[in-house]
């Protein structure tokens, strides 16, 4: 087995260091700048190789995947209302975190795919576009009903305006309109620095998930089982998707871990001035404490090996 | 040097309302705000301000004092329930009573 990636290991260590109290603290705004450059990063990355290749998505593969995002969180919110025994408010807001994407998640995949040379498709990005945004309405609505008491038109911008989508469309966009040589100026920072900035983000990461512990003690073992087993069901949903949808296996794991992923910024932000009653610790823990490390450290090499396996 | 009697109200809450309180000021009437990020420790446990999920931000508005109340009542019916929330009321002197 290779060596643990060392990006990894910044995530490791943010972890210790939270749990530990060491004198380690990232200001809010390198959070905000670590994480900006990320997206765009990735938005660029695609939007560059889409400029390359000429194919553009089937339309098949857009349904399919919007189509995933608004079904996935059915079978999260059943199980935490009648396993994890949770409130309606409660599973409804681990369904719309869990439907959803997390792009840390994301830029993960793409660095271990990158450094094993195992090849994608160049539109993923925008499967994380597709993918974060169904979910979380699915989510409200479960908790709900279509009743009048959701602002629909503030949330929808919140939603599609929010920052990962404008940046990862963005990036996309100005990728794809200035191709390879455009853009050859700016590859030293978004393409050449992106592990770098990568290992900062982990190391952030990491000392928010440490921050959770706490929370995660008083929920008990429901919630960690719950974020540990939900992602691998999920995953093998994602690569089967992939492999009907024809992709690669790099595409494969992409999916796969996508739809293994919960969503830690997106869905918290809606769901709480949406769904006010649902217990926000609750789903972030699982999220951020359970579910990320979880996909980061052991989930993705098992969804590589899994979309090998399935693409046959 | 003349002075105004005018009411300071401070909210401390989380910072993912912070849009949604905006309008609800706007709607009420309040002309001006100020907002700072805030961490600290309350009922709801540790909050810190070094990520957004997590953060607190604290809103001051100095105001005549009926819409002070206003806005209190209106904060305390919407949002006490189900949110990390204080405030609290100085009554405070101001130079130029136009501007509150």
């Amino acid at each position: 087995m290779p060596a643990m990636d060392p990006v990894i290991l910044f995530f490791v260590l943010g972890v210790v260091a939270g749990l530990a109290r060491a004198d380690l603290r990232l200001p809010g705004a390198i959070y905000e700048f670590v994480s900006t450059v990320l997206l765009l990063a990735i938005g660029l990355k695609g939007g560059v190789e889409l400029a390359r290749d000429t194919g553009g998505m089937p339309l098949t593969e857009f349904a399919v995947l919007v189509a995933l995002g608004l079904a996935l969180p059915l079978p999260v919110f059943a199980v935490a209302r009648h396993v994890g025994r949770l409130s309606r408010e409660d599973s409804a807001s681990l369904a719309a975190h869990y439907g959803s994407v997390s792009v840390g998640t994301f830029a993960v995949v793409i660095g271990y795919l990158a450094s094993r040379g195992i090849a994608y498709e160049a539109r993923a990005p925008v499967w994380v576009v597709l993918l974060e945004v169904p979910a979380i309405l699915v989510g409200i609505l479960l908790a709900r009903g279509l009743s009048g008491a959701v602002a629909w038109g503030r949330l929808a911008h919140e939603l599609f305006l929010g920052r990962s989508i404008v940046l990862l469309v963005g990036g996309l966009a100005i990728g794809w309109v200035s191709g390879p040589d455009g853009t050859a100026s700016i590859q030293p920072f978004f393409f050449g620095l992106f592990k770098g900035i990568l290992a900062l983000f982990l190391l952030e990461m990491g000392l928010i998930a440490a921050s959770h512990v706490p929370t995660l003690r008083r929920h008990g073992i429901f919630i960690i089982a719950f974020g540990i087993v939900m992602p691998l069901a999920a995953a093998v949903v994602g690569a089967t998707a992939g492999r009907l949808l024809g992709l690669s296996p790099g595409g494969m794991t992409v999916l796969a871990t996508l739809a293994a992923s919960a969503s830690y910024i997106a869905a918290p932000a809606a769901i709480r001035t949406a769904v006010p009653e649902a217990n926000p610790a609750l789903s972030l823990t699982a999220a951020l404490a359970v579910t990320f490390p979880f996909n980061i450290i052991v989930g993705i090499p098992l969804y590589e090996r899994l979309a090998t396996y399935l693409h046959g | 040097m003349e002075q105004f009697n005018r009411r300071l109200l401070t909210i401390v809450t989380e910072a993912v309302l912070e849009r949604e309180l905006l309008a609800e000021f706007d709607a009420l009437g309040v002309r001006g705000y100020t907002i700072t990020d805030a961490r600290g420790r309350g009922g709801r446990g540790t909050r810190k301000s070094d990520w957004a999920q997590d953060g607190n931000i604290r809103v001051e508005i100095v105001c005549e004092p009926a819409l002070a109340e206003r806005v209190a009542a209106l904060l305390r019916d919407r949002y006490y329930d189900h949110y990390a929330m204080i405030l609290f009321m100085q009554d405070v002197g101001v130079l130029r009573p136009d501007k509150f």
